[in-house]
């Protein structure tokens, strides 16, 4: 399956295998104009399969957004047909409004307006609570 | 320290502050009666609480303070669905510090980030109670006269008890301290108290059944009350509701100098019997109560009897 390099954009690579959709929606990309490709499954040497997200223009990432959702994620920059740069994402220590409490006696489940964030308290097991209700948040 | 929120926002510095404050409040308590002189304490409840409500206003008239606010949504703008947030702003503009109960976890939280002054959380859902847990620390330092080496027994619903979570996480930060937690298998207290606090911090503990197979060790007993509903079925209440009624007939291997905690209010899983015996501790707990919520809200409105 051959599937055109781009020109000038983003890539999403070392997206772990499954994921890849999961991103999609996350980073709203069905609302950009360019062409957007997603690679399932493909074969790496380090991972066994991957993903990959082809954006075919610049595009502002949340970094926030890739590093909770997969912090294996490797952003390349392309311009001119070339890589420019390389960036890890790593988990952010906060999110905003990337999930939601689930705890209905959390206050944000009444007060639409107020923001859901939450902060990593456990890095080494990935674990997010709730500013609020110190809640754990459940990754889908 | 602006509000407090959190039982852990305050350092063992802090606590050793208030404690030693409330303590001199008790001995000399004609030295604060005007310390808050013309500031206003505000408390909004949203959702009744009577106890923890006057305490806090009796805390502030005793500093010569005075006290406004709302004893339930109901009477609140809250009917009319204005936001915690815009509440706390408005009554900001009216008060010098708010005491505030609500009935969703992390009400306080979002109303400290909109307003200058202090908030004090009286309870927030099942979530943090911290003013009843310097209650329990209060008490605790003035019956054993210090807050590590003793053993202590919490006994009762252990899974739901917000308080006894509170005293938990606030106990492990003081050295040689026993725990033992007497309750049912359903009532136990949940798996991360277990791992976030004993498993790391590397402190044992004992799950037992029944408070007689333990009585005679304990130096601090923190009784809470444990409801029918939280059984899963009625043989397991009726075999087990006994064993966490504190008795005088229990209290006969007890220490000479035992201490019983209950944060009330009671049912019936204290005896009335047992408010006689000198180790009955729980209304002297909610005196000591007062005394550290106005240690508290001297501390947070930054005002000291020396300045009167």
């Amino acid at each position: 399956m051959n599937i055109d390099s781009i020109k000038n954009g983003i890539v999403l690579d070392h997206i772990t295998a499954g994921r890849g959709m999961d991103i999609y929606k996350s980073l709203e990309l069905d609302q950009l104009d360019c062409s957007v490709a997603i690679i399932k499954n493909v074969k790496s040497s380090k991972m066994g399969k991957k993903d990959i997200i082809k954006i075919s223009d610049n595009f502002e990432v949340n970094f926030d957004v890739l590093g909770y959702i997969d912090p294996e994620i490797t952003v390349c920059v392309i311009e001119n047909g070339k890589v420019e740069s390389k960036h890890k994402v790593e988990l952010p220590k906060m999110i905003k409004n990337i999930a939601k409490c689930k705890n209905p006696r959390c206050i944000t489940s009444v007060e639409q307006e107020i923001d859901h964030i939450f902060k990593l308290t456990d890095r080494e097991n990935q674990v997010y609570r709730c500013i609020y209700c110190e809640s754990k948040l459940k990754k889908n | 320290m602006r509000h407090l929120i959190d039982p852990m926002d305050l350092s063992v510095e802090d606590i050793d502050r208030l404690l030693d404050r409330a303590d001199d409040i008790a001995e000399n308590p004609e030295k604060y009666q005007e310390v808050c002189k013309h500031k206003k304490l505000a408390t909004l409840f949203f959702e009744p609480s009577t106890r923890t409500r006057l305490s806090f206003e009796a805390a502030m008239l005793e500093l010569g303070g005075s006290v406004l606010g709302f004893s339930s949504a109901d009477s609140s703008s809250a009917s009319k669905g204005e936001s915690v947030a815009d509440t706390a702003r408005v009554v900001a503009c009216y008060a010098d510090i708010i005491a505030m109960r609500h009935p969703k976890e992390g009400a306080p939280y979002v109303a400290s980030q909109f307003v200058d002054i202090p908030i004090i959380n009286a309870g927030d859902g099942g979530h943090n109670h911290p003013t009843q847990t310097l209650t329990d620390l209060l008490t605790i330092r003035r019956e054993k006269g210090r807050l590590n080496n003793f053993t202590i027994g919490f006994c009762g619903d252990l899974k739901f008890g917000r308080t006894v979570h509170s005293l938990i996480k606030a106990l492990s930060r003081y050295e040689n301290i026993n725990y033992i937690m007497i309750s049912p298998e359903e009532l136990q207290i949940p798996e991360y108290l277990k791992k976030d606090v004993f498993e790391k911090k590397g402190i044992l503990f004992r799950q037992v059944q029944k408070m007689e197979d333990v009585m005679p060790e304990l130096d601090v007993i923190y009784m809470t009350r444990v409801q029918r509903e939280r059984f899963f079925n009625e043989a397991d209440y009726i075999r087990l509701k006994d064993s966490y009624i504190l008795d005088t007939d229990k209290l006969k291997t007890a220490k000479k100098d035992l201490s019983i905690l209950h944060p009330l209010p009671r049912v019936n899983e204290i005896s009335v019997k047992v408010d006689k015996d000198p180790r009955a501790c729980y209304f002297k707990q909610t005196l000591n109560g007062k005394h550290v919520r106005m240690a508290l809200i001297m501390d947070l409105l930054g005002v000291s009897a020396d300045e009167h």
